[in-house]
């Protein structure tokens, strides 16, 4: 079984470099493309289910060295979970992307790029999930990043370069602090593997210890949109194309917020982490939920609610008890297909309507029945309404927060419960702009008859209405499906979460797995 | 663990300066900014490898006692490849903008009139060589026959 731990990040990476060599031949690209990530997301699912059934960490010795000298993989219940999700989630947004660049004739996607960039994302993501070495996680992130930047400024419009302008700079600044941490670290402990860092770290000072905490948190918190260091997110991913904003949101903050898990858990348990950490959550909910409220623009409402939603994972980690670990991962997992799925649709919105922006969109409702009915099912989901993963998510992350009563754990409940409320109103102003109202009420309407005698007055055609792909909407309605899933397999999923948190929260297991022998 | 002072203050001076010039707004002096301190912290990497000592390599009779730690040598290559990658990205990006400043989405785009001054042109230069190989032909023509008349009139 361990020879498939390697596998998840080589074969994007081969896929990668086909695709590449296949530049011309975007038929070809598009089925290695596929297939590569159709493998991936089976090997993971293995992975979960044996890593789970066995309760046995899959550990991989890179190139046989041992641990301390060499890179370790290391597969618990956590990354495995993590790595099916993205994988899902990765597979869904490609088959997207595909029916979009079909339709659109490739100009704004430009494809013979996008395959290879999208897979050494993935390669990065996988790379930064299963990395049991702080260095290669380093290394994976830097992947991930690196086809980000590319993914962001692709097609090079005046619009995508000043954004990504702001995202490349941003990132680089927290790589370089991430980088240093790391230098710092090692000059303390002398290790990089996160196993032994975990028994070594404990042997330093506290105050010792505290500084290279901060100087992680700092680099993660960047990457994670932590509030005050979650400022560029809303004016970096609007401007992408629709599939490259649905990954970015649903997956790229996660890493960080995993990497975030890691630290607090494994690394720094005995840092006094709560009280910082449950402050920072109140400002990223309540900030990040205000800045929703007042956009008119669909894909940057969702981004800050993006923003806002990470407060609550924040807010389970410091409450610091299993229950609340557990509860923090099956958020996690929910809030990636949800914000993957909502951001998907709006791509769908954005074709129907050609516009992101409530004041210009109505009458949708109409238009196309079924998008309403995805965005939707989305927009209660994310709100939190009772039958939705959302609802069951933040119910179990109150429940945890309420078993260890202090003042200030009760104030971020009022604070998350409000976030919840407030996320239901800015999604159900788009509701009620967008597809409720009558396209006739939309300030500056003009029927699309008129409009098409306008343009052509000397042809006798019909009205040219934008047609859906229908592999665009099979993809939207697959990833709204999982989330629905999610409710369906509530039971299940949750006991995963508490047996992955029980993983999480006991560094021995961790350590025992990496080092039969004990550490050295 | 001991180490140089010297490259301490270097480390320094060029975290300052770098973070300093990250702070304008041209995106050139950000990433002069940006390679000055990444460059510090491959140094601050390279600290933490302690004192000075021997090439990590056991055949040359080293022992143990007496070399340097490699691992922050290999922690640094990489990061000097990720920077190196990152760099050549941000370079394409200011050039990028550099054309989108000075151009605008225009300077993408070959415009109607544009194809006709280049086909035009194309034409010019055809006719042209048409020309030119006429004229070359003509002369070789009229060269041949001075030629026969001076072997007929000596």
């Amino acid at each position: 079984m361990n020879v498939l731990v390697p596998l998840l990040v080589v074969l994007p990476l081969v896929g990668a470099a086909i695709t590449l060599i296949l530049g011309r031949n975007p038929r070809l690209q598009v089925t290695i493309s596929i297939s590569t990530l159709s493998v991936v997301t089976g090997i993971a699912g293995i992975l979960l289910f044996v890593v789970d059934t066995t309760g046995e960490t899959a550990v991989v010795k890179v190139g046989g060295w041992e641990p301390p000298f060499g890179i370790v993989l290391v597969v618990d219940r956590l990354s495995a979970m993590m790595v099916v999700v993205s994988a899902l989630i990765l597979l869904g947004v490609l088959v997207f992307a595909i029916g979009q660049g079909i339709a659109d004739g490739d100009r704004d996607t430009p494809v013979s790029i996008f395959h290879p960039t999208y897979l050494i994302l993935s390669a990065g993501l996988f790379d930064a999930f299963i990395a049991g070495d702080l260095f290669n996680m380093y290394v994976g992130f830097e992947m991930l990043l690196a086809a980000s930047y590319v993914l962001l400024t692709l097609g090079g419009t005046g619009a995508r370069i000043r954004a990504g302008t702001t995202y490349i700079v941003v990132s680089l600044v927290s790589s370089l602090f991430f980088l240093a941490a790391i230098a710092l670290i090692y000059g303390a402990t002398g290790t990089v593997t996160m196993a032994l860092l975990s028994t070594r770290i404990q042997a330093l000072p506290l105050d010792v210890q505290i500084i290279l905490c901060a100087a992680l948190l700092i680099g993660f918190g960047v990457k994670a949109a932590v509030f005050p260091l979650s400022f560029w997110l809303p004016d970096s991913y609007p401007t992408a194309p629709a599939p490259v904003t649905a990954v970015f949101a649903g997956l790229l903050t996660k890493v960080g917020v995993y990497a975030i898990i890691r630290t607090d858990k494994l690394l720094f348990f005995a840092v006094p982490l709560a009280i910082p950490l449950m402050v920072v959550a109140f400002f990223t909910l309540v900030i990040g939920i205000f800045g929703a409220l007042t956009q008119a623009d669909v894909k940057r409402l969702l981004s800050f609610t993006l923003v806002s939603h990470i407060g609550y994972m924040i807010f389970g980690i410091a409450i610091g008890t299993q229950l609340g670990t557990g509860a923090t991962i099956y958020y996690i997992v929910h809030h990636i297909m949800v914000q993957t799925a909502l951001f998907v649709s709006v791509g769908l919105i954005e074709r129907v309507g050609r516009s992101t922006s409530i004041t210009h969109l109505g009458g949708l409702l109409k238009k196309a029945p079924f998008v309403a009915i995805l965005f939707f099912i989305g927009a209660l989901n994310l709100g939190g309404i009772p039958p939705f993963s959302g609802f069951l998510g933040k119910v179990a992350l109150f429940e945890a927060g309420a078993e260890s009563p202090n003042p200030l754990v009760y104030v971020l409940i009022g604070a998350g419960a409000l976030t919840s409320l407030l996320t239901l109103y800015a999604l159900m102003r788009v509701w009620n702009k967008a597809f409720w109202r009558p396209a006739a009420d939309v300030k500056g309407y003009e029927s699309p008859l008129l409009a098409s005698v306008r343009e052509s007055p000397d042809e006798t055609g019909g009205v040219v209405t934008a047609t859906l792909p229908k592999l665009m909407v099979a993809a939207t309605t697959g990833l709204i499906a999982l989330t629905v899933c999610l409710t369906v397999f509530a039971g299940p999923l949750f006991e995963l979460s508490e047996r992955a948190a029980v993983g999480v929260a006991t560094p021995a297991e961790y350590i025992d797995a990496v080092f039969p022998g004990g550490a050295p | 663990m001991s180490a140089s002072l010297t490259l301490v203050i270097l480390m320094a001076i060029m975290y300052g300066t770098g973070v300093y010039v990250m702070l304008e707004k041209s995106l050139t002096r950000i990433l002069i900014g940006f390679l000055l301190v990444g460059n510090a912290t491959n140094l601050l990497i390279f600290l933490m490898s302690g004192r000075a000592g021997d090439a990590p390599i056991i055949a040359g009779g080293a022992t143990g006692e007496t070399t340097v730690d490699p691992v922050p040598q290999v922690l640094m290559l990489t990061a000097i490849v990720i920077n190196f990658g990152v760099t050549a990205f941000i370079l394409a990006l200011i050039y990028r903008s550099w054309w989108l400043a000075n151009l605008g989405d225009e300077g993408d785009d070959v415009t109607v009139d544009d194809e006709d001054a280049i086909e035009a042109e194309e034409a010019g230069v055809y006719h042209a060589s048409l020309d030119e190989d006429d004229e070359a032909v003509r002369a070789q023509l009229e060269e041949a026959a001075d030629q026969t008349d001076d072997g007929v009139h000596p």
